[in-house]
C-alpha cells in the first residue's frame, strides 16, 4: 500500500514538475530549453529500451527519429495547403508510426543478433539512410531541409500553437504519455523478457522464448517512441534537415543515454536534462563544448560505467545502513581538489585557444601573453591533481567502511 | 572507352590498397580483442595531420616516418590505460569507449589544426606524371601510393605467416591461454598489435592527406567504410579484408566513372515517366550519384544473407 502510494506520487511528482516548469522559469529562452529537453527525454528513453533494456547497441538510431520528423512535417504542409484535415495535438503519433514502421522493416532483418553485428547492421542502415536522404531530394528536401508552418491546424483548447509554450504543454503531455507507456513497457513480460534475452540470449531460448523475436519487439517499440520524439521535434523546430537523421544525432542520443546511465529507468531522463543544459549554457561561452562533451563521455565510458544513475545508485547500501554522512567529508577533501584542476584544466584549454588578447572567464581576466596567469594556472591544476591523487585513499577508505557488511562489534559501536 | 577502364580501375586499386592498410589492422586487432576498433579511422586522420605538422619543419620524408610511429606509441596507450581498463565491462562497453573516443579524437584535432582544410602537399620529388596513357596523366604520387601499400600488404603478410612474432600473434589469437602459459605475455602482445595496427592506419593517412585532403572531417568519410569492408570481408580474416577493400575501391571507381543510371536503364527499356512526379529523383538517378551508397548497402545485404561475411568462419 505504502509502495503504491510512493509510485503514485513519484508519477504525480514527474507530471506537476513538469507542469509548473514554465510557470517558474517563464523566459522564451527557458522555454524553448524545456522544448528540446522534451524531446530528448523521450529520445534517450527510446534509446535506452534498446542499448539499456535489450542489449542492442544501435549506431543509427536517429534513423527512426528522423523519418519520423520528415513525414510529420510533410502532414504539416498538407495541411498548410488544406490537402487534408488533422489535428496539430496528434502530429506525434503520425511520427509514432513512422518509426514503427521503419523500425518493424529494419528490425525484421537486423535483430537476429545482438552486439557488434547488430550494431554494424544499424550503422549500416543509417548510413545507407542518411545519404539516401541528400539523393532523394523530393522527399528529404536534399542539404536545404524540409520546413513546415504548426499554426495552419484546427486550434486545441484555445491553443493556436504560434507560441513555444503551446508546443510545450503539448510536448508535455506526449513526454508524460510516452514515459510512462515505456516504464509500464519494462513491466510486462515482453519487457521483462528482453531482460533476459541481453543478459543471457541462450538461457532464454531454453525456457522457450525465441531471443530474436523478443529483441523485435523492443527493437519496434524503441523505433515508435523515436518517432515520437522526432515529431515532436517536427512541430517545435517546424524545420527538419539530412543532419537529424544521420550518424551525428545517433551518437549524440547515445551520448545521452550512457551518460545519463543505461539499465536505470530514470537514468536517460538525467543525461537528457543534462546534456540539453549543457548544449544550452555552454555553448554560448565556448567554443570548445563539443571537446568537453568528448571529454566527459570518454570519462563516464571509462569511470562511470552505469553513468550518473548509477553513479547515485551506488550510494543506495550505504544509505540503509545510515552511513551516508561518513562519506561527506571525505567526498569534500577529494572533490574540491578535483575541482580545481577541472577549473584550471578548462581555463587552461580556453586561454590556449582565445582569441582576443585578454580571456574573461569565470570572473578571472587572464592575460593571453602574461607568463603569470599561464603559470597561475599550470600551478592551479598541479596542485588540484596532487591534492586529489592523495586525498584518493581516504576516500576510498571511507568507502570502503560505509559499504562494509554489519557485523556485530560494528553494531556496538554504532550504538 | 578503355581509357575510363583503365584509369577507373587503377585509382580503384589505389583506393582499394589504400582501405586495406585501414581495414587490415582493424581486423587484426578483431579478432585478437573481439573488439571493433571505432576510432581505427580517427587514428588515420591523426596520422595525416601529424604528417603535416612534421613537414612543414622537416619535409615530407621524415613526417612519413615519423608520424606513424607516434600515432603507434599513442594507439599503444589508449589500448593499456583505456581499452583494458573497459574491457571487463564487456564488448558493448569497449565499442561505446571506442565510439566516444573518436568523437573526442575528432574535436581534439579541431582544437589543435582548426577547422580548415589544411594544405598538405605531395612532396615535390614525386610531382611529376609517371606515364601518360590515352593523353591522361597518372600521376607519380598515385604510383607512390600504390607502391607502398603493396609494399605493407606484402610485408604484414610475410611477418604474419613466416616470423616467429607472427606465429606468436596467430597462436595468441586462437589461444590466448595457451600462449600465456609457454611464458609469453599476452597483454602485452595485445598493446603491441593495438599500436601496430593504429601506427598502419597513420600510415595510410600520411600517404592518403595529400590526395584526400586534410581536414577535420576525413576521419569520418572513411571510417565507416572501413567498417563495411571488415564485415563484408568475413570478421578476423584479412584475405577477406583483402577482397573487399579491392571489390569496394573497385565497385566506386566504376560507378563514379560510368555515365549510366536509371534514365539510360529506362529508355532501353522503352518506358517512359512523367517529369515532376513525386518520385522525379527515383527516375533520374545515375550511378555516380549513388556510390557513396553502394558499400552500406552492400553492408547490408551482405550481412543479411551471409552474416559472416565472404571469408568469414562459420557461425557457431
Amino acid at each position: 500500500m505504502k509502495a503504491l502510494a510512493a509510485k503514485w506520487g513519484l508519477w504525480g511528482g514527474y507530471l506537476a514538475v513538469l507542469l509548473l516548469l514554465p510557470q517558474v522559469f517563464d523566459s522564451i529562452l527557458a522555454i524553448s530549453i524545456f522544448n528540446q529537453m522534451a524531446i530528448a527525454i523521450v529520445f534517450a528513453l527510446s534509446y535506452n529500451m534498446l542499448l539499456g533494456q535489450g542489449g542492442m547497441l544501435s549506431f543509427g538510431h536517429a534513423v527512426y527519429f528522423g523519418l519520423g520528423g520528415f513525414l510529420a512535417v510533410h502532414v504539416l504542409r498538407l495541411m498548410e495547403f488544406e490537402a487534408v484535415y488533422f489535428s496539430i495535438a496528434l502530429i506525434p503519433l503520425i511520427g509514432g508510426l513512422t518509426g514503427l514502421l521503419a523500425g518493424i522493416f529494419a528490425g525484421s532483418f537486423s535483430t537476429r543478433k545482438a552486439g557488434t553485428v547488430f550494431a554494424m547492421i544499424s550503422l549500416g542502415i543509417g548510413e545507407l539512410v542518411a545519404a539516401s536522404s541528400l539523393i532523394f531530394t523530393g522527399f528529404f528536401g536534399g542539404e536545404a531541409g524540409v520546413s513546415g508552418d504548426r499554426t495552419f491546424g484546427p486550434p486545441l483548447f484555445g491553443m493556436d500553437f504560434f507560441s513555444d509554450t503551446d508546443v510545450y504543454y503539448l510536448a508535455v503531455f506526449w513526454v508524460f504519455v510516452s514515459t510512462l507507456f515505456m516504464y509500464l513497457f519494462t513491466r510486462t513480460p515482453a519487457g521483462r523478457m528482453a531482460n533476459a534475452v541481453r543478459d543471457n540470449p541462450e538461457r532464454a531460448e531454453f525456457i522457450g522464448y525465441s531471443a530474436r523475436w523478443v529483441r523485435f519487439i523492443s527493437f519496434c517499440a524503441a523505433g515508435t517512441f523515436a518517432g515520437v520524439a522526432g515529431g515532436l521535434f517536427a512541430l517545435n523546430y517546424e524545420f527538419l534537415t539530412d543532419e537529424n537523421l544521420n550518424l551525428v544525432t545517433s551518437g549524440r542520443v547515445l551520448l545521452m543515454a550512457y551518460i545519463g546511465g543505461l539499465g536505470f529507468f530514470i537514468g536517460p531522463i538525467i543525461g537528457a536534462i543534462i546534456l540539453t543544459l549543457m548544449n544550452f549554457l555552454l555553448s554560448n561561452y565556448t567554443e570548445l563544448f563539443l571537446l568537453y562533451l568528448g571529454i566527459l563521455f570518454v570519462l563516464t565510458v571509462l569511470f562511470l560505467p552505469r553513468g550518473f544513475a548509477g553513479f547515485i545508485m551506488m550510494h543506495q547500501t550505504a544509505w540503509l545502513r545510515g552511513r551516508l554522512h561518513g562519506l561527506a567529508l571525505p567526498y569534500l577533501l577529494t572533490g574540491l581538489p578535483a575541482l580545481l584542476f577541472i577549473l584550471s584544466a578548462v581555463c587552461l584549454l580556453e586561454l590556449s585557444h582565445a582569441s582576443e588578447p585578454v580571456l574573461h572567464f569565470l570572473g578571472l581576466s587572464l592575460a593571453r601573453d602574461s607568463t603569470l596567469s599561464w603559470a597561475g594556472l599550470v600551478l592551479g591544476a598541479g596542485l588540484g591533481a596532487f591534492l586529489t591523487a592523495r586525498s584518493t585513499p581516504r576516500l576510498r577508505r571511507a568507502w570502503e567502511a560505509a559499504n562494509a557488511p554489519e557485523t556485530r562489534v560494528g553494531r556496538e559501536r554504532a550504538s | 572507352m578503355p581509357e575510363v577502364l583503365v584509369f577507373a580501375t587503377l585509382n580503384g586499386l589505389v583506393t582499394g590498397l589504400l582501405l586495406f592498410m585501414l581495414a587490415s589492422g582493424l581486423t587484426v586487432i578483431f579478432s585478437m580483442m573481439g573488439v571493433l576498433n571505432f576510432a581505427h579511422a580517427s587514428f588515420y586522420m591523426l596520422g595525416a595531420y601529424f604528417a603535416y605538422s612534421i613537414s612543414l619543419y622537416f619535409g615530407y620524408w621524415t613526417g612519413l616516418i615519423l608520424a606513424p610511429l607516434i600515432v603507434g606509441v599513442l594507439g599503444a596507450l589508449v589500448e593499456r590505460y583505456g581499452l583494458r581498463r573497459v574491457h571487463q565491462h564487456g564488448h558493448v562497453a569497449e565499442l561505446v569507449f571506442t565510439f566516444g573516443l573518436a568523437f573526442l579524437i575528432e574535436e581534439a584535432v579541431q582544437f589543435f589544426w582548426g577547422q580548415d582544410t589544411k594544405n598538405y602537399q605531395t612532396p615535390d620529388l614525386l610531382d611529376f606524371p609517371l606515364f601518360t596513357l590515352f593523353g591522361q596523366e597518372f600521376s607519380a604520387y598515385r604510383g607512390f601510393m600504390l607502391a607502398i601499400s603493396i609494399g605493407i600488404f606484402i610485408g604484414l603478410y610475410q611477418v604474419l605467416t613466416r616470423s616467429r612474432v607472427g606465429l606468436i600473434i596467430q597462436a595468441a589469437i586462437s589461444h590466448p591461454h595457451m600462449v600465456a602459459n609457454l611464458g609469453h605475455n599476452v597483454p602485452l602482445i595485445f598493446t603491441a598489435v593495438f599500436g601496430i595496427g593504429t601506427a598502419l592506419a597513420g600510415l595510410a593517412g600520411v600517404i592518403a592527406g595529400p590526395v584526400l585532403t586534410t581536414f577535420p572531417g576525413m576521419a569520418l568519410v572513411l571510417g565507416s567504410i572501413v567498417f563495411v569492408i571488415v564485415v563484408i570481408g568475413g570478421l578476423g580474416s584479412l584475405p577477406g579484408a583483402l577482397i573487399a577493400s579491392l571489390l569496394i575501391g573497385l565497385l566506386q571507381s566504376y560507378a563514379i566513372a560510368a555515365n549510366v543510371g536509371m534514365p539510360e536503364l529506362l529508355e532501353l527499356l522503352g518506358l517512359e515517366f512523367p517529369r515532376s512526379h513525386p518520385l522525379d529523383d527515383l527516375w533520374t538517378l545515375n550511378l555516380a550519384q549513388i556510390a557513396p551508397i553502394l558499400p552500406f548497402l552492400l553492408l547490408v545485404l551482405v550481412l543479411i544473407f551471409r552474416p559472416t561475411g565472404l571469408m568469414g568462419k562459420r557461425e557457431q
